[in-house]
């Protein structure tokens, strides 16, 4: 088999993390613990983290023999994922940039340039 | 994958790893509908963002149940291991309901956003909003026919070696979804709410 079979210790340690996890999220959202990129930077990080335990103990990704062809087909998907969604938000970005209105124009430039008004 | 292994397992091992493939693709799927989200969430042009229209408790208690199910359905595979026919439907079916009670409530939130005029047609940021979380509601809804087939099946001809090889393969498919809503949650609805 491809991929281990999971124990009821496993499924369990994989289930109580998750759901702190997802309260932990939660709880910095609600109670605004943290502002702005911190914020934002912090629940993603919890969400990969997530991620990372739901493989594990859910999916059992890891506990295959070798070749772990499990392994490199997943790391293949996540560098065309990334390719993707960065690729996507990087390629509109510029394009907004790039068409802005030309009130749009002066405030960048301004904040671009560090100007005081 | 040893070479020593027998050939019901070598048939696990090519089933589970073409379903790996494909769950893989699928995760491309949801890629490109997250990155479209991302491009648009903020096109809401005029109409309500995501802060005014999203109740963070109630997606709290969706995200619950989804991971509760997916716990049970690791039960469920856990005891199909141990040959425990009955124990296998009992959780199978445990998992069926809080499955359905999630897509019940997702169903609940979209028909009340329709209600309220806020339909896919309303904004960019709702179309993107619309197919996003409504193709993972099919995904669950999917996942849901599959467990009613394999229950029948498992209460016809027991846990059969073919039997628990596609009760492994519905697994996995069951905790790939819940992986993918920990994205929903966090990138659609706590980002949103910021």
């Amino acid at each position: 088999m491809g991929a281990g079979q999971g124990t009821l210790a496993t499924y369990t340690a994989g289930f109580i993390l998750s759901l702190i996890l997802t309260l932990e999220a939660y709880a910095l959202v609600a109670y605004q613990v943290l502002v702005g990129p911190a914020l934002v930077a912090a629940i993603m990080v919890t969400a990969v983290v997530q991620l990372l335990v739901q493989l594990v103990f859910f999916l059992h990704l890891g506990s295959e023999s070798k070749p772990r062809w499990n392994m490199i087909v997943f790391l293949f998907m996540v560098m065309v994922l990334l390719i993707l969604v960065l690729g996507s938000l990087w390629i509109m970005h510029n394009l907004n940039y790039h068409t802005m209105s030309p009130s749009e124009t002066d405030t960048h430039i301004i904040h671009d340039e560090g100007i005081q008004r | 994958m040893t070479k020593q292994a027998p050939s019901v397992h070598k048939d696990d091992a090519k089933t589970l790893f073409g379903f790996w493939i494909y769950l893989m693709t699928d995760c491309i799927l949801f890629a490109s509908l997250f990155a479209t989200y991302a491009v648009l969430h903020n096109n809401t042009f005029g109409g309500p963002s995501g802060q005014e229209l999203f109740s963070l408790p109630f997606v709290l208690s969706e995200t619950i149940i989804l991971l509760v199910s997916s716990f049970t359905c690791g039960l469920g595979l856990l005891a199909a291991h141990r040959g425990e026919k009955h124990q296998v439907i009992g959780w199978f079916i445990i998992t069926f309901l809080l499955g359905s009670a999630f897509l019940a409530l997702e169903l609940t939130e979209f028909t009340h956003l329709v209600n309220e005029g806020y339909s896919w047609q309303r904004s960019g940021f709702l179309s993107a909003f619309f197919t996003l979380v409504g193709t993972h509601g099919l995904h669950i809804a999917t996942g849901l026919f599959w467990i009613v087939v394999m229950m029948i099946r498992v209460a016809k001809t027991g846990l059969t070696v073919v039997n628990k090889r596609r009760l492994t393969v519905l697994s996995l498919f069951w905790h790939f979804l819940d992986i993918v809503w920990i994205f929903i949650f966090t990138i659609v609805y706590l980002m949103g709410a910021l």
